[in-house]
């Protein structure tokens, strides 16, 4: 007998688009393309459950109903391209995050009492990132985490990505890049008209 | 009425009015522009008082229950609609109206009830010299402090939607991710009512108590009864304010915590 995949999807169906079956093991992935505006975030924003959306999904096989919303989205974890800081102070945001995970994406400890207005929109999103990670989730939904970050930034990410991966985190990642779907490893699925497919190459 | 009320006569309305009139020829010759205004509230004001003025005659003199109750539905419907009329993002369908409807219904009533029953005592309870009025004060400022706080919460919830959604997506529960603007919903219903208590007396002589003075009462008399009122005021404009900020909140995620913008209009 198998075990339940970490991630599974069957016949998830948002208002612009659907996916209509993905799973993924313990430390797997899966790149997700396709063209600007065909839907990649609306489809990462209804895997957690954050716009409304019909179909089974399971995390280590228990459905998605069976958790308290705001339960599932601490366990499935989307990570949008423009991510929010509602506080003053980058500590306010990121309770319990590791030092070597800030050191893994190029901060020093004192991060956490910088003021929010002055990050980058690269510092931004990698902070983000550690937020993320810092919650423990079972999976990680990416939505173009790297699209302003320069190569070693790039690698940065992946690397942190990577590592909790090792550790059982399945992702989901929102790319353009084929290189980076390579790099990661990834199951590819590619959006077309609507419908994520998995694909050969991504276009 | 007390003996040393002086009645006033037309002469005395029209020497007053004819003012009014002269500071709106004033206006129309110096092109203020606000002269025909003017005249059309000092108009409106002659007559929506007087049509109020035989009401209260008619109700005075069937002063039963049901006629009383039937008045205070009318008010509360009014309220409700002016509520509805100062949203810049109402809640669609029946919400839109029911919402601060049923805030002040919850609030305003149940205190004017315990205010008539429990703590003025007229004989009857429902006696509309005292009911009627007392629920107008209660209505028009609850009505103000759900009406100000509701479309500070919709408005915000717009305003802030990324933010709220930033942080539903890191698996904070709704009533935390609306907390912040929950808040300030609360604080600008609530203010008013506030300043009003810090500055009764000193800045103002409440409207209230101005008249019953006017009236021939005993100043200290109708200094009790504007504190009471005073603290009623700001007991119904509270609960009123808590219960429709707690409502619409509730209104704006759904039963899986998502923020449901699309509910407004």
């Amino acid at each position: 007998m198998t075990a339940a995949p970490r991630l599974s999807i069957r016949g998830l169906r948002c208002a612009v688009a659907r996916w209509p079956a993905l799973d993924l093991a313990a430390g797997a992935c899966a790149a997700l393309a396709g063209p600007s505006g065909s839907g990649k975030s609306r489809l990462l924003r209804a895997i957690a459950d954050l716009d409304p959306s019909e179909g089974e999904l399971r995390l280590d096989g228990e459905a998605r109903s069976a958790f308290a919303a705001h339960r599932w989205r601490r366990l499935v974890v989307y990570l949008p391209a423009d991510s929010a800081w509602w506080a003053e102070r980058v500590g306010d945001h990121l309770p319990a995050v590791e030092p070597q995970t800030l050191a893994a994406l190029g901060f020093a400890e004192d991060v956490v009492g910088w003021s929010v207005q002055r990050l980058s929109s690269g510092e931004r999103s990698r902070l983000a990132l550690a937020r993320a990670v810092a919650l423990g989730p079972k999976a990680l939904l990416l939505d173009e985490p790297t699209a302003n970050l320069d190569a070693a930034t790039t690698a940065a990410v992946e690397g942190v990505v990577e590592e909790r991966r090792a550790a059982g985190l399945a992702a989901v990642w929102v790319t353009h890049d084929p290189a980076q779907a390579e790099r990661l490893g990834a199951q590819r699925y590619a959006l077309r008209d609507g419908v994520a497919e998995a694909a050969e190459a991504l276009a | 009425m007390s003996p040393q009320l002086i009645d006033l006569t037309a002469l005395d309305l029209g020497i007053a009015g004819a003012l009014v009139a002269l500071l709106a020829g004033l206006s129309w010759a110096g092109r203020l522009g606000i002269g025909r205004s003017l005249l059309i509230a000092g108009v409106r004001t002659v007559v929506q008082l007087l049509l109020v003025g035989l009401v209260l005659e008619t109700l005075f003199a069937h002063a039963t229950l049901y006629w009383v109750a039937l008045m205070g539905a009318v008010m509360l419907l009014v309220a409700g609609r002016e509520v509805m009329a100062r949203q810049k993002r109402r809640f669609a369908g029946l919400w839109g109206f029911g919402l601060g409807t049923a805030a002040m219904f919850l609030s305003s009533f149940s205190v004017a009830v315990l205010a008539l029953a429990a703590l003025v005592q007229p004989e009857p309870w429902y006696q509309p010299q005292y009911a009627i009025p007392l629920l107008g004060m209660l209505l028009g400022n609850t009505m103000n402090g759900v009406a100000l706080s509701v479309d500070r919460l919709t408005d915000g919830a717009w305003q802030q939607r990324e933010l709220i959604e930033g942080r539903l997506a890191l698996g904070e529960p709704w009533t935390a991710a609306i907390e912040p603007v929950r808040y300030d919903a609360t604080r600008s219903g609530m203010i008013p009512i506030i300043n009003a208590m810090a500055a009764a007396g000193i800045v103002s002589l409440p409207g209230m108590m101005t008249g019953q003075i006017l009236a021939g009462t005993p100043p200290l008399a109708a200094v009790k009864y504007q504190i009471l009122i005073m603290f009623l005021i700001t007991v119904g404009t509270g609960f009123g304010t808590l219960a429709a900020v707690w409502l619409a909140a509730r209104r704006l995620f759904d039963e899986r915590e998502r923020l449901r913008l699309d509910r407004l209009t």
